[in-house]
């Protein structure tokens, strides 16, 4: 026998927790993106557990498209990030208001 | 800290069957984990904020390890401490690493104590929903093939994705094209022809060291060039 899924889902929710919170109260971008990467490990933590718990393989399945996902939104937001910061080289993200009308 | 988790798992949820061994990763790489996130939101150097998201993804990985999930953990150690890790230092690197934010001013006085609160509500929400709440005794899944078929983890999990989940695995190589373009497009300066020579632009040294940020002069191409050809030059300003 080994340790209850509990533990695991209850880790994954206080990851998940500091995750929101960084994403919330931070002003830099990087580390604004940091931290959805925090909730992400924080769901994939809960996928595989539920995938342990349930004896069910699909939960890892999952977990794989997640990580994928993850690499192309990375790819994405950081080349969005630097054409940005071309722009603008000290912008945090109370300045990014260019599309305000 | 090791000696007094122990008391608190075993009080709290007595599990006396499990091996000692078994709690003893749990609680390390839990402490790690958490450790590598606070260190991610309150780090306010970027670097250091990386380097923490490397150790919590390591924890994680220890994790899989320990939820029979190898081949993930394999996947999360190379893809993203390898691959995504690298990428945000990149990105830090090439925008300037000297960028540090005030953690003291805030532009909306109220956000961070209703960010806190927020983050407090949704993590008893989860913590209820994870123990008040019967998960394993639920339905299996309708194609729900087991996780420790013959031939091990990554046999069962290639079965997986490989025949229930063929068009999605399918779909993601179109995902990962459409990322590649969109980061090509992104990538280029805006009103240079990729073809055009680069004898037209003039790279005068004398004027490297560039002041702060002017965004109504950066708009007319010359001047990105000479922050180009400094790596971007904002960090090296006067701070």
């Amino acid at each position: 026998m080994t340790l209850s899924g509990n533990w695991f889902l209850a880790l994954a929710a206080v990851l998940f927790s500091i995750g929101a919170v960084g994403l919330l109260i931070r002003r830099n971008v990087l580390v604004m993106f940091m931290c959805v990467e925090l909730m992400l490990n924080a769901v994939n933590l809960t996928f595989v557990t539920f995938s342990k718990m349930l004896d069910d393989i699909n939960g890892q399945s999952l977990v794989f498209f997640v990580l994928v996902v993850a690499a192309a939104e990375v790819v994405v937001g950081l080349g969005i990030i630097v054409s940005i910061f071309r722009r603008r080289p000290d912008a945090t993200a109370d300045d990014l208001n260019m599309l305000k009308g | 800290m090791m000696a007094a988790l122990f008391p608190l798992l075993s009080v709290l949820h007595p599990v006396l069957a499990v091996p000692t061994i078994d709690r003893l990763v749990f609680a390390v790489c839990a402490v790690i984990v958490l450790s590598g996130a606070l260190g991610v939101v309150l780090s306010s150097n970027p670097v250091y904020a990386a380097l923490s998201l490397v150790l919590t993804l390591f924890g994680v990985a220890v994790l899989f390890v320990e939820e029979d999930a190898q081949f993930l953990a394999a996947v999360q150690v190379v893809v993203y401490a390898g691959a995504i890790v690298v990428l945000f230092l990149f990105v830090i690197m090439l925008l300037g690493v000297d960028r540090q934010e005030s953690m003291r001013s805030e532009r909306l006085p109220a956000q961070r104590p209703l960010a806190l609160l927020l983050g407090l509500a949704a993590l008893g929400e989860l913590l209820a929903l994870s123990r008040l709440t019967h998960w394993s005794t639920g339905p299996r899944g309708a194609s729900g093939a087991p996780a420790t078929g013959g031939g091990g983890n990554t046999a069962a999990l290639a079965r997986s994705i490989f025949t229930t989940y063929l068009l999605p695995f399918e779909l993601t190589s179109l995902l990962l094209i459409i990322a590649v373009l969109a980061a090509v497009v992104l990538a280029r300066r805006p009103g240079q022809h990729p073809i055009e020579p680069p004898a037209l632009v003039e790279t005068d040294d004398s004027n490297l060291p560039m002041p702060g940020p002017d965004p109504d002069e950066e708009i007319d191409g010359v001047r990105n060039v000479d922050a180009e050809s400094i790596g971007f030059g904002g960090g090296r300003g006067p701070q």
